[in-house]
């Protein structure tokens, strides 16, 4: 695009910040109303106009009726159909979002709920990152749109704006609403290729203790407070005093206690790629581990919410 | 992020492949097409553009692609060659329809993507109409106006949804309700789109060959005419009916013979003395078909020539424009007034012109006759009469071919024919013997519709007579053909052709009779509503309101005004909403506008109890309203299953006091 018609545009969007798409961010819910449908008739419906002007001159020349009044139907139809395109989107609430996470270079995936109260919407398309996707929504219910986004940076992933748009009826017109929901999804950073592990944590006290586990690494005799199923039953019978079976797990994983400034001579993006791969290697080996960050500390856990809870605030890292 | 597209349309190169349905659909509509063109159409052209539609179909729906341009361009060649080789030419009226029908079929051979669908149904429609330039009598409208069911089912199937529906069913009835619904404005537009007074651009029919009355008649002319059931004439009468046998309508008179053909050629003859002023017998309204041609058949005599036609010397009526669409007439006609009592002397010779060296034995039998009746006019025509009676001759529309000499073969040969034979050799006979004679062509007879009180003249009906000069009496009407068979006068063509064998046809029943009866009468109805709306009748459409005249200016404030408010109308339902909830929710929303006003606003999921609360403590002026509203409405709400009526009252009420004013802060 030259530079006029970016000028031409951007003044546009200055004066009629309506019509254009540099509508300001809105929350969701979104109910598309009159004032925010514009229509335009498609390339087809201009030529269609065209023919139909052809067909009425001829009719009128050859003062042919029957000719004329199939003209008048085919133009109040096509006028008609124009209704038809605006009451598609008139009343469609665009409602919630829900996304995957992704990692950047990945593709997030997103979805966003449509729904209509009254009537069936047909042939509804969207137009999200330079992609189009069809979706109708049944009366009183919804349909989802489901669009995957390029992952580029970390950190919150505003929405793209989405043009909502519909030819239906018959393709003549076409109806169209520009939408910027305030939404954004979270991009996790992306994790180093390889690099050193951390560092083997010093003095831990809990070394050698044997834990609970699986395995049974002895037997012993009975003391009181011992649970009962630890008690073994069957030879405990051929013996004169009850034995407890001692379980003992393999020699536990390390808790891994990871520091932001423990990673020196990197830059900040880097640093957050590596701790990114730690956290990502101890969940996957199943040790627990703690994060700091300058601004904030994940004391030692498990599991996906904590995982979740340290790549979020890898992620949101200014 | 996407870049703003200038262009709102998709390009071609990203169209998805047309899915299945809307190329069925577009080969529907391309059926129809066909359809409506076939009747004028060589069939074997509708043939073999079916099986080409049929063809491509069956083709796509085997995974086929578009054909080849190796393949397509020889077809587009051979259509081409196959028009012009059929009519002689590519421009005019059948010619541009076959190939335009042609061309529509082709294009499905192409047809990949969603574009060329569109524009396959854009110029089908084109082609639909140009359909009713042969035709455009009530069924061929209709069925040309159910065209447009299909096409635009395909518009709408080429419209994609998510997921896709699965039944034709759910493609046509939302296209037909589609026309439904635009008929309202259809017809308002339709009665007001300011009609042009003269074309802009020649006829469409200029030149082209219409079975009926021509200007020119030779012994075997009408044969086709005779068999030919559609409408020419209806003729409705104030007051009294002529009976069957004065039911004669006449077109053209002929007074050259060149020995083949009788014709009326357009020198001017005086009108003879003018007329006494009689008053006319009959006083009839007729609708004539388009003919092409400007001559007005007229009962005879007529007294004066209709609006906008001429009277001519000879008692025939020439408009001053060809008829090309249905038009109407007014007209009144006399029965016993002689016409030419003294016959101008140059129109009497040629009423006696005659070609040398043709029928030497007619010739013979005339002269014979006229010294046997010692040339008394009216002898020696009962005397031919008396021959046609008597000598032998038959009736029918299918006579023997005539050799060289018409006359002589046909009198002394064959002896077979139908009205223009009788006509021609008792002319030629009454000329030969002296006395002025002329032929006449027109329509006799006709159908009265009892339902609808009108005549029906059919294009069978058309008829030939002589006329000759008698001393005294000027010219008489003498009909040779009634004299052969006098059913043809009083029954019709076809019937007096039948007449000979006894079989009692099917489609004689009384009640398809009626049937035909009413159809008609519905035909009458549509040609004189809709096909005679022409802008003499537009400018006198609103004199019962009171506007003598409506110029084109006025026609197109009505139809700007009309259609304006046609539009706000479905804007109206297009906009209109059905209210989400109940009353309480109504007068809810009510004071929800009141408070914003006032500069609260209810937030996206905040409950009313937590919302009427922040706005008592916002509006603390109104602190006692709020909370009485805000307990009329939880009450209402949540203490029943139905909203009671008095509460709702009460709230409604609630609601209507309510002034807040805004906080200034």
């Amino acid at each position: 695009m030259d530079g006029a018609a970016q000028r031409v545009l951007a003044w546009a969007e200055r004066r009629l910040p309506a019509l254009t798409r540099l509508r300001p961010q809105e929350a969701l819910p979104i109910v598309l109303h009159r004032r925010r449908i514009y229509i335009v008739p498609t390339g087809f419906g201009l030529g269609f106009a065209t023919l139909l002007g052809v067909m009425l001159v001829g009719a009128l020349n050859y003062a042919n009726n029957a000719a004329l009044m199939l003209t008048c139907l085919l133009g109040a139809a096509t006028a008609g159909s124009m209704l038809v395109a605006f009451r598609v989107l008139n009343g469609l609430t665009i409602g919630t979002l829900r996304a995957d996470t992704a990692r950047v270079g990945e593709r997030i995936r997103v979805s966003l709920d449509l729904s209509a109260h009254e009537r069936e919407r047909s042939a509804v398309r969207m137009d999200i990152a330079g992609t189009e996707y069809a979706v109708s929504v049944p009366a009183g219910g919804s349909a989802t749109v489901e669009f995957a986004l390029d992952a580029e940076r970390r950190g919150w992933l505003p929405l793209p704006r989405i043009r909502i748009h519909t030819r239906w009826p018959l393709g003549l017109f076409r109806a169209w609403s520009w939408i910027h929901p305030d939404s954004t999804v979270l991009v996790y950073p992306m994790p180093e290729a390889m690099g050193p592990s951390p560092f083997e944590p010093q003095g831990d006290a809990d070394r050698g203790r044997p834990r609970v586990g699986d395995e049974v690494a002895s037997l012993r005799d009975y003391r009181p407070g011992d649970p009962r199923r630890q008690i073994a039953w069957k030879l405990s019978a051929r013996h004169h005093d009850l034995l407890v079976k001692d379980l003992e797990q393999p020699a536990p994983q390390e808790d891994w206690r990871l520091d932001w400034d423990s990673v020196r001579g990197l830059d900040d993006e880097a640093r957050i790629a590596r701790l990114a791969r730690w956290v990502d290697e101890a969940r996957n080996g199943g040790r627990r581990w703690s994060l700091r960050l300058p601004d904030g500390y994940f004391d030692i856990a498990q599991g996906d919410e904590h995982y979740h809870r340290c790549l979020t605030a890898l992620a949101l890292r200014p | 992020m996407t870049g703003f597209r200038l262009s709102l349309t998709p390009r071609l190169d990203t169209e998805p492949r047309l899915a299945e349905r809307p190329f069925n659909l577009l080969c529907l509509s391309m059926a129809f097409v066909l359809v409506t063109h076939a009747l004028h159409l060589p069939w074997w052209f509708t043939a073999g553009m079916a099986a080409m539609l049929a063809w491509r179909w069956w083709h796509r729906r085997q995974g086929g692609h578009p054909v080849s341009m190796w393949i397509k361009l020889p077809i587009v060649g051979l259509l081409l060659a196959v028009v012009i080789a059929t009519y002689g030419t590519l421009f005019g009226r059948e010619p541009g329809s076959a190939f335009a029908v042609g061309l529509l079929v082709l294009k499905t051979l192409e047809t990949e993507h969603r574009r060329d669908a569109r524009v396959g149904i854009a110029f089908g429609g084109f082609a639909l109409m140009s359909a009713l330039l042969f035709d455009q009598s009530l069924l061929a409208t209709v069925v040309v106006a159910l065209g447009l069911v299909p096409a635009l089912g395909t518009l709408r199937a080429i419209e994609e949804i998510n997921p896709p529906r699965d039944a034709w069913r759910a493609e046509l009835a939302p296209a037909l309700i589609m026309l439904a619904a635009s008929l309202p404005l259809a017809a308002f537009a339709f009665v007001f789109i300011p009609r042009l007074e003269s074309p802009l651009w020649g006829a469409p029919n200029a030149g082209r060959a219409v079975t009926g009355l021509s200007s020119s008649m030779s012994p075997g002319d009408m044969g086709e005419l005779l068999v030919d059931d559609t409408p020419a004439l209806r003729v409705s009468f104030d007051g009294a009916v002529p009976i069957a046998e004065a039911r004669y309508f006449r077109a053209y008179t002929m007074l050259y013979f060149d020995g083949h053909e009788w014709s009326s050629r357009t020198d001017r003859f005086p009108a003879g003395e003018t007329q006494p002023a009689v008053s006319p017998r009959f006083t009839y309204h007729v609708s004539i078909e388009p003919t092409q041609q400007r001559i007005l058949p007229m009962l005879d005599m007529p007294t004066a020539a209709p609006a906008d036609a001429t009277l001519r010397y000879d008692r025939t009526v020439v408009a001053n424009q060809r008829v090309q669409a249905t038009t109407t007439y007014d007209a009144a006609a006399t029965m016993d007034a002689p016409l030419d009592v003294t016959l101008d002397p140059s129109l009497r010779r040629a009423a006696l012109q005659l070609p040398a060296a043709v029928g030497p034995r007619a010739r013979e039998l005339a002269e014979g006759w006229a010294g046997q009746f010692n040339h008394d006019s009216l002898a020696i025509a009962r005397a031919a009469l008396g021959m046609f009676r008597d000598g032998g001759f038959r009736y029918t529309l299918a006579p023997a071919p005539l050799g060289s000499d018409r006359i002589d073969d046909f009198l002394f040969n064959t002896r077979e024919g139908f009205c223009e034979y009788y006509a021609s050799s008792f002319t030629f006979l009454m000329r030969a013997a002296g006395i002025p004679a002329r032929v006449v062509t027109g329509y006799q007879g006709g159908y009265w519709n009892r339902l609808g009180s009108y005549l029906l003249v059919r294009r069978s009906d058309a008829h030939a007579w002589a006329e000759v000069w008698i001393a005294g009496r000027g010219w008489v009407r003498f009909d040779p053909t009634g004299a052969v068979r006098p059913e043809r006068v009083s029954l019709g063509a076809a019937s007096a052709a039948l007449a000979g064998n006894d079989g009692v046809s099917f489609l004689d029943g009384q009640w398809l009779r009626s049937v035909r009866d009413r159809w008609d009468v519905v035909n009458q109805w549509w040609n004189r509503g809709v096909n005679g709306f022409d802008a003499l009748r537009q400018r006198g459409m609103l004199q019962p309101f009171g506007i003598r005249r409506t110029d084109v200016g006025d026609l197109a404030l009505i139809l700007a005004v009309g259609c304006s408010l046609l539009v706000a109308t479905a804007l109206g339902w297009a906009l209109f909403q059905r209210r989400q909830g109940d009353a309480l929710d109504a007068w809810m929303h009510r004071l929800q506008r009141k408070l914003a006003r006032a500069g609260v606003a209810r937030r996206t999921g905040e409950g009313p109890r937590h919302f009427m609360a922040r706005a008592a403590r916002s509006l603390p002026a109104h602190r006692n309203a709020l909370e009485r509203l805000s307990e009329l409405y939880l009450r209402s709400r949540y203490a029943h299953d139905e909203p009671p009526p008095e509460l709702v009252k009460q709230f409604r009420q609630a609601v209507r006091e309510f002034r807040a004013r805004g906080v200034v802060k």
